[in-house]
């Protein structure tokens, strides 16, 4: 099948996660906030199709949007939108700012200019097919032990949350 | 023009899916197919759940917009479409706009890999189960956009119930999916499949449907499945989000006319994509029933008249019922339409006799056929039982179906690992 991860779809999906980057935070209402995250969160996960990697973008949408972004948007729905729409949105933190921006830039063009040598000069072939199988060897094989500790945490702070919300258990 | 028959000849003899032949034209076509098809089926769907339900509770359904009711569905869309659409004053304009969209999105794009024949589905993905879950997994937020942007009390309850329901019985489903999914690895080389085309061949295979693998594991995480998707489809007895006693109509309080029909589709072919999940993943897809037992060329052929024989014969039901009708004629104009959907029901099922046809279409008639019966079960289901109230939902999907699921799959994985072993030894 002809490959479709032609440029136009990267520029697009990218215009559209910077797009939903942008709004994310100069929206005043949480919830709009919360869907233009997850319209980032869908582009991202287009971007992850382009890459050959079918598995991790299908992951992302299972627990990003369809998740994750759920339980956000259940906690925000709660909040009394009035009040945070009057609350001042930037804290003007111009120093901190300006140095993190000219430091990101400078790394930007740094790469931009030099990166030449950093990347291949070719993409590496990708059989798309087995790309799942791919990713459970490398889980279950070569990274097993820092899986089960990335659980482990997740497990901690499970039990944490019921701990807390649970006053008997 | 000569050129173009041969194309389509061509295609027609290359037994592909369109998605696997990359061509963008024939996909077109099944998009067509597929959307038209699922149409019909979610009219269909809405004049058969009034027809049974009322049977059910001794009542006759909708008996006066044609003959036997059967043309309700259309005048019900048509008094939709001409109602005034409604938005609340202090409603969230943008958000009440998209949250229809984004469900009927949601519900109509996983039929992208639904696979109804080895060759008849619009594309093979090498992750189709978990595209189906993911996409599927989205209608939520359009729901809980709907709750939230209708700004009124009901809605937003509706909603906060819809999604705590949804994400708590994606996880006992999930868990279930795998369990199956882990099932497609027991093969010479142990690697399984998440794609939908993959996943029946993998029981065709194995001779052997999932729902009766390792008895009874494929059984319990086939109950487990069924439980889980008519929560995820919000339908009774899990129907709390729209809970009509309680919250009026939940979280589409709000919407009137054609967004409203919007979430009224969208629920309807949500529920045919998760009873086609549970129809690929357990019950063998598009496999005729008994291939092994009642297996061999004789048998084929038998099985390969079962759809036009079934169209006959509920053209015969009907032709019963055109004598059945009253001779008053004031009924000539009905009992003439139902003579003429008989005669159109005939020479579907006489059509379907004929060999190239008969070949070409069993396996979409058993697929549709096995997504059916899990369409007269939602329909038995909400006859049947009565509301869960929410902890009882919550108690069923955290305490029951996890731990249930949970184990399920550890057996699973124990057992196939035992098999694998002795298979390479």
């Amino acid at each position: 099948m002809a490959p479709v991860a032609t440029p136009f779809f990267f520029y697009l999906f990218a215009a559209i996660m910077l797009i939903g980057g942008i709004a994310v935070i100069t929206r005043k209402n949480p919830v709009h906030s919360a869907l233009a995250l997850i319209v980032t969160l869908l582009a991202q996960a287009s971007l992850y199709l382009m890459l050959y990697a079918p598995f991790v973008a299908g992951v992302q949408i299972i627990l990003y949007a369809g998740g994750i972004m759920v339980l956000f948007l259940f906690v925000i729905m709660l909040v009394s939108i009035d009040r945070s729409m009057r609350e001042r949105q930037f804290n003007s933190q111009w120093v901190a700012g300006i140095i993190a921006a000219t430091a990101l830039g400078g790394l930007l063009i740094a790469v931009y200019t030099k990166g030449t040598n950093i990347f291949p000069e070719h993409a590496l072939p990708v059989i798309e097919s087995d790309n799942t199988q791919k990713v459970a060897t490398l889980l279950y094989g070569q990274y097993m032990f820092s899986f089960e500790i990335a659980s482990l945490l997740l497990l901690v702070a499970i039990i944490g949350a019921v701990v807390m919300a649970k006053k008997r258990i | 023009m000569g050129q173009v028959v041969q194309y389509i000849q061509s295609y027609l003899d290359s037994n592909q899916t369109p998605g696997a032949a990359g061509n963008i034209f024939w996909m077109l076509v099944y998009i067509m197919l597929v959307f038209t098809g699922l149409s019909i089926a979610v009219i269909a769907m809405n004049w058969l759940e009034r027809k049974i339900l009322a049977h059910m509770q001794v009542r006759l359904g909708p008996m006066r917009v044609g003959p036997h009711g059967l043309l309700q569905p259309i005048a019900d869309a048509i008094k939709l479409l001409l109602k005034e659409d409604i938005m609340p004053a202090e409603a969230d304009g943008a958000i009440f706009w998209c949250a229809p969209l984004i469900v009927v999105l949601a519900a109509f794009t996983v039929f992208v890999v639904v696979p109804f024949g080895p060759t008849h589905a619009i594309t093979d993905m090498n992750i189709g189960i978990l595209f189906m879950l993911g996409v599927s997994s989205l209608s939520v937020l359009g729901i809980v956009m709907a709750g939230w942007a209708s700004n009124s009390h009901y809605p937003l309850m509706g909603a906060l119930r819809s999604s705590a329901q949804m994400i708590s019985y994606e996880v006992a489903m999930g868990l279930a999916v795998i369990s199956a999914i882990l099932m497609t690895s027991l093969n010479a080389s142990g690697t399984g499949t998440l794609s939908m085309i993959g996943i029946v061949e993998a029981q065709q295979a194995q001779g052997e449907w999932f729902i009766f693998k390792f008895f009874p594991l494929g059984l319990i995480a086939f109950f487990i499945f069924a439980v889980a998707m008519v929560a995820e489809t919000n339908r009774a007895p899990f129907d709390l989000a729209e809970a009509e006693s309680e919250l009026t109509a939940g979280f589409h309080t709000e919407y009137s006319g054609f967004r409203w029909s919007l979430f009224f589709l969208a629920e309807y072919s949500a529920m045919i994509a998760v009873s086609s999940i549970a129809v690929t993943l357990w019950l063998g897809g598009w496999l005729r029933p008994f291939p092994h037992w009642l297996g061999g060329t004789t048998w084929d052929l038998i099985f390969s008249f079962v759809p036009g024989a079934t169209f006959l014969f509920l053209a015969a039901i009907t032709f019963f019922n055109v004598i059945r009708m009253p001779k008053h004629p004031y009924f000539r104009i009905q009992t003439i339409g139902l003579a003429g959907f008989a005669v159109a029901l005939a020479i579907i099922g006489l059509i379907l006799f004929v060999p190239d046809v008969r070949v070409r279409v069993q396996d979409i008639f058993w697929f549709t056929a096995k997504v059916a019966g899990f369409m007269y079960l939602y329909i038995w289901y909400r006859g049947t039982f009565p509301r869960y109230r929410f902890d009882q939902l919550m108690k069923i999907g955290w305490k029951v179906l996890l731990p249930v699921g949970l184990g399920v799959l550890l057996l699973t994985a124990g057992v196939g690992l035992v098999q694998q072993n002795l298979w390479h030894q």
